[in-house]
């Protein structure tokens, strides 16, 4: 008895989980399904599930908007942005996590706290600053800003993460005769190196889908895809297929990539959760 | 190999001293222990001396150089940490070679080192192994290892036996100690075990609160405790104690002391003391003589068998417990009623400070020292 009913549960959780992941997944599958649709076809009530395939709003797409410039932006900015957080964040969680002062939490709340500001509200000074210092419409402008608003999360992570590393090892490589430079790098690095690489990929798929900024300081020669996106969005949801096939088109990278880095992925998001 | 001198030693950490004023000198070769209850300082001490916590204040002397602000790696010493600290990412023979390589030594000389030292401590088979497929007592090994290829001028172990059984343990001890025979090296050993220290130590240092309460050798410490904390600190079964009150000072160089229930003339060197006074008896399991003649009566409530000795729990007439040691042949149960005679030339007193009164006999194997 108490077996069936164990398998019963089970078979619950089992179909519930598919259940929550097809609903989640469904507006991308939507999506992807949209863009090989003829025009009529995608804006059709009731919508149709069976259709004869298209690529024509792909050829219009690739027609109007040179893609490979838009992907080369978000690929440039996304990767350069990380990199630069990393080297500002791991020197900073080190000094968090094994250097502690009476300030060191409320610091690390603060620089949290910074994330619950909505953008917007800081979107005036910023497009100030970045017109004045020339930085409207360039990478480096974007770099700049996707590096200071993901910095909170990657110090947060690393913080985490080498809060896990026991100091006595730390502290053994000091015995040894290691340098602070050679006890990150030959210690604490190789130890991190999982932690490390979860956070950077978390940062670059923050990079990769952040749009306000984007969209707010670039137009042309900056832009990444999130704005390639946008300029298929127009009014009254007309092109309804061409803007899933861009949209398509521009989160396929970061979905694969994401999908092969996936393991890596839960491993860094739920350290420290699960032992 | 090296000596090491604590001149007046103090940390403070966050407003409250932990370490308060430790003076020490270490001779070459020997292998003194620290021990105390958690939280009395030892590791703190330790780690001072390893360079891993600051010094507030006195200085600390290698080799008479004062070294408070010098780099852990270059006052010489090595370290053993209680968790081991090896390098998870590193194999057993990176995990002994990185001091080596950070020091700039050529190869053909680190490998040399290490297959020395490897054989030694029987780690040949487990070069290429990650610290993560060895096992407890082999981690161990590594550690110690570690420390050894560095040569070191001073070894320090924090508490390295504290993560293994009781059966490697007691290994480890052995070869611990006849390693240190071998190396002949200066060592400073920190540990709550006191049967680690007794065996172990040429001298031990017993802490407490940030405090030394004693200093001496193991025998020492265990026939001659200084104070009431050190009598109780050191000895397993611990050292009986019962309050008691002074009642007269008999001139040839003796006082006899009585609860309600018992009187008992102890030798004492001390003179001056007050009929009336409060005092603590002290007495060890071992020096307590079944005797039915004895003028202490008790009952037994529990009787410990552990083959080669009984530990017998007694209850006194006033309601004390006390722990009586015999053969292992004793055939007495519980709610037996003992008599019992206290050996008197065994017996400690201490004053109502808890301070040991002089003693007038001592152990033949403390004679002279």
């Amino acid at each position: 008895m108490a077996r069936t009913s164990t398998h019963m549960r089970h078979a619950a959780i089992t179909v519930l989980a598919w259940g929550i992941a097809l609903w989640m997944f469904f507006p991308i599958l939507w999506m992807v399904l949209t863009g090989f649709k003829s025009e009529p076809d995608a804006i059709s009530t009731p919508p149709h599930f069976f259709f004869s395939p298209t690529i024509s709003s792909y050829q219009d797409v690739f027609a109007r908007e040179n893609y490979w410039h838009f992907a080369t932006n978000s690929v440039v900015i996304s990767a350069m942005a990380t990199v630069v957080a990393l080297l500002v964040s791991v020197p900073a969680a080190y000094a968090m996590a094994f250097l502690p002062g009476p300030r060191t939490r409320m610091t690390l709340l603060w620089m949290l706290s910074t994330r619950m500001l909505p953008s917007v509200g800081v979107l005036v000074p910023i497009y100030l600053l970045a017109r004045a210092t020339g930085l409207l419409d360039s990478r480096t402008g974007l770099i700049v800003i996707y590096m200071l608003t993901n910095l909170p999360i990657t110090v947060w992570m690393l913080y985490t993460f080498f809060r896990e590393v026991p100091v006595a090892i730390l502290e053994a490589g000091r015995m040894d005769g290691a340098t602070r430079w050679q006890e990150v790098t030959q210690v604490l690095m190789p130890l991190a190196l999982p932690g490390i690489a979860s956070t950077g990929l978390l940062s670059l798929i923050l990079c990769w889908n952040e749009t306000f900024w984007s969209l707010n300081l670039t137009s042309s020669i900056a832009a990444p895809l999130t704005t390639f996106i946008a300029s298929f969005s127009s009014p009254e949801g007309l092109f309804f297929a061409k803007l899933s096939a861009a949209s398509t088109l521009a989160v396929a990278p970061i979905m694969v990539f994401g999908w092969v880095s996936q393991k890596q992925l839960v491993r860094g998001l739920t350290f420290g959760a699960v032992k | 190999m090296a000596t090491v001198e604590l001149r007046n030693l103090r940390k403070t950490y966050l407003h409250e001293e932990i370490i308060k004023g430790v003076s020490l000198v270490i001779a070459e070769r020997e292998f003194i222990v620290f021990v105390g209850p958690s939280g009395c300082g030892k590791s703190t001490l330790l780690r001072m001396i390893a360079g891993l916590e600051d010094i507030s204040a006195g200085d600390l002397l290698i080799d008479g150089q004062r070294v408070n602000d010098t780099e852990p790696a270059r006052r010489g010493l090595a370290m053993v940490f209680q968790s081991y600290a090896l390098y998870p990412h590193m194999n057993v023979y990176r995990n002994m070679e990185f001091s080596l390589r950070l020091a700039g030594m050529p190869e053909a000389e680190r490998r040399q080192r290490i297959g020395d030292v490897a054989r030694i401590l029987q780690l040949d088979p487990y070069l290429d192994h990650k610290p993560g497929q060895l096992s407890g007592g082999q981690r161990q090994r590594v550690a110690i290892g570690r420390a050894i290829v560095r040569n070191p001028r001073v070894f320090l172990f924090d508490e390295p036996l504290s993560n293994l059984d009781a059966a490697l343990r007691g290994q480890m001890r052995v070869e611990l100690a006849s390693l240190h025979r071998r190396l002949g090296a200066t060592t400073i050993y920190v540990t709550h075990d006191q049967v680690e220290a007794m065996t172990m130590a040429d001298r031990i240092v017993v802490l407490n609160k940030g405090v030394v309460e004693q200093i001496g050798t193991p025998l020492e410490l265990y026939h001659r405790p200084r104070n009431l904390f050190v009598a109780r600190f050191m000895g397993s079964p611990p050292m009986n104690l019962l309050p008691v009150t002074i009642n007269a000072q008999i001139p040839e160089g003796s006082v006899q002391v009585r609860t309600e229930t018992l009187s008992v003339s102890i030798p004492t060197q001390q003179t001056g003391l007050e009929a009336g006074a409060p005092a603590t008896l002290g007495i060890r399991p071992e020096h307590i003589r079944i005797d039915p003649q004895g003028a202490v009566q008790g009952v037994i409530e529990i009787s410990e068998r552990l083959g080669a000795v009984t530990l017998l729990h007694v209850r006194l007439p006033d309601g004390q417990m006390i722990v009586v040691q015999t053969g292992g042949d004793n055939a007495d149960r519980a709610d037996t009623p003992i008599r019992m005679t206290f050996e008197e030339e065994h017996c400690h007193l201490f004053d109502a400070d808890g301070m040991a009164l002089a003693r007038s006999t001592d152990h033949p194997l403390l004679a002279g020292a």
